[in-house]
């Protein structure tokens, strides 16, 4: 016979265990789902603002050929079509090496000059999870000036012709409908035209983009140059990004003829005020060249 | 437990706790419920209208089910859809899906003929699945037919169903032009 103690026991195990049993039921729609890690995505549109770099790498696998197109000055009047009889380019290719890294290399009209670019996302902005503000990358710039030499003065070494440019991007997406940019940048001329002048130009970039709708972004980049070249003038320009299936067309208006990071920046020769002032357009067309592993068979 | 032990050091009392543990243990394997899970299921759906290929594939499909009840889980991270094209991939998160607003898709249901499954027959058996099915924060009641295969005990889940992009708030110009109107969705899950 069981003693009175161990019925109590008894009694008490199946109390504490007969609620595990009925509890038992298993129900998954009741199950909390943890924080997942997301990290944003499109702070931008395309690799570049107007001009300038932006924040955003194309993908991994992917090939962006891009066409960067300025009409000449709206203050050239009506003789030539305020501008548009004029056109300076340059043609590009990026490609995306990982989701993080992205090289390119372009030809621009202005100066003949040759460029390639290499741009690293160090940082990314994301919620949930883990929570980081904004995204940083860093971007470089080495551009080469073939342009043939007409000085009979000085006679440029090779080295002479090159520019580097150093970029930190800093960006964050505030929501769907307002992204913004700062970009820190110093440009060092291998050479310049006076004694006097300095090898590099610290400026400093901002760049917005806001939502219009799903496929149009309005945006504005501008370029303040805390120490400068004379004669020359911030660059401002304001445009729309259009998206279409395979697409990416910026539509802008600039006061910048060149378009590698040297020129635009430090380089700017129109002013607003004067209405030195270019239509131009940037076409992006990107391909995939490596399909992503998923779809390799 | 133990303290209890303790406290009543009595031969009778440790032997109705033996009897009772055992009790309790071949109580609880009766009823017991398995729960057959994975995070790395593949779900693939194919929107194509035109000559372009709208496809993606996401690996990362987190399911789970009830051997018992036939309750089902499925979720999948937006973002977490592959497209060979990177800007389509883009445009797929930031304009149709809204993955920021609705970072995640899911389905919540039963498979509702889950005792005709054998677990420990090796066997390819046909399941209906019923349940609701939440993409872009529209939740609709969905209804298909698939197959479990059970091998050596792990079950494998295939199936396939066809969503009107439409119906869960998704617009777009190029809905029933270039993207189809109806987009079919393939799972295959191994648990």
């Amino acid at each position: 016979m069981p003693s009175r103690k161990s019925i109590i026991v008894l009694g008490f195990l199946f109390f504490i265990t007969a609620p595990n049993i009925s509890q038992a039921q298993i129900d998954l729609f009741a199950e909390k789902s943890e924080p997942v890690r997301d990290i944003v995505t499109a702070t931008f549109k395309s690799t570049r603002i107007v001009n300038g770099q932006s924040i955003e790498n194309v993908g991994k696998g992917v090939l962006d050929f891009r066409i960067l197109h300025r009409f000449g000055q709206l203050s050239d009047g009506g003789y030539n079509l305020f501008g548009l009889d004029q056109a300076s380019m340059r043609l590009g290719l990026d490609y995306g090496i990982t989701k993080k890294l992205m090289i390119g290399i372009g030809r621009s009209t202005f100066e003949k000059q040759y460029d390639g670019t290499v741009k690293m996302r160090l940082l990314s902005q994301s919620t949930g999870g883990k929570n980081f503000p904004f995204s940083l990358s860093y971007a470089g710039t080495m551009i080469y000036k073939s342009l043939r030499n007409t000085n009979t003065t000085y006679i440029p070494y090779e080295t002479d012709r090159f520019t580097f440019a150093h970029q930190i991007i800093m960006a964050r997406k505030f929501n769907d409908y307002f992204s913004l940019q700062l970009t820190p940048t110093v440009v060092h001329y291998n050479l310049v035209a006076t004694k006097n002048m300095p090898n590099d130009f610290i400026s400093l970039g901002i760049g917005m983009r806001e939502r219009i709708s799903k496929r149009v972004n309005f945006t504005q980049e501008y370029y303040y140059r805390f120490n400068k070249i004379d004669g020359y003038y911030n660059s401002l320009s304001v445009g729309f990004d259009i998206e279409t299936g395979g697409h990416v067309f910026q539509l802008h208006v600039t006061n910048s003829t060149g378009m590698t990071e040297r020129t635009f920046i430090n380089e700017t020769a129109g002013q607003w005020g004067k209405g030195n002032i270019r239509f131009g357009f940037n076409v992006s067309r990107v391909f995939t060249v490596r399909k992503p592993k998923e779809f390799r068979k | 437990m133990l303290l209890i032990i303790n406290q009543y050091n009595m031969k009778t009392t440790a032997l109705t706790l033996l009897t009772t543990l055992l009790l309790c243990a071949l109580t609880s394997t009766t009823n017991a419920q398995k729960v057959y899970a994975t995070k790395t299921g593949q779900l693939f759906f194919n929107a194509t209208g035109g000559i372009e290929k709208i496809a993606a594939v996401n690996n990362q499909t987190d399911s789970k089910f009830v051997d018992q009840t036939g309750q089902i889980i499925f979720a999948v991270l937006i973002k977490g859809f592959k497209f060979e094209n990177q800007l389509m991939e883009d445009h797929f998160n930031e304009n149709y899906l809204e993955s920021s607003k609705f970072p995640k898709a899911d389905f919540k249901g039963y498979i509702t003929n889950i005792k005709e499954v054998n677990f420990s027959k090796d066997g390819t058996y046909p399941i209906t699945v019923e349940g609701d099915l939440t993409i872009h924060g529209v939740a609709k009641k969905v209804s298909t037919k698939g197959t479990i295969k059970i091998e050596k005990g792990q079950p494998q889940i295939e199936g396939e169903f066809v969503v009107k992009i439409k119906d869960y708030g998704i617009t777009g110009l190029y809905i029933g032009d270039k993207i189809a109107a109806d987009a079919s969705i393939t799972i295959n899950c191994k648990y």
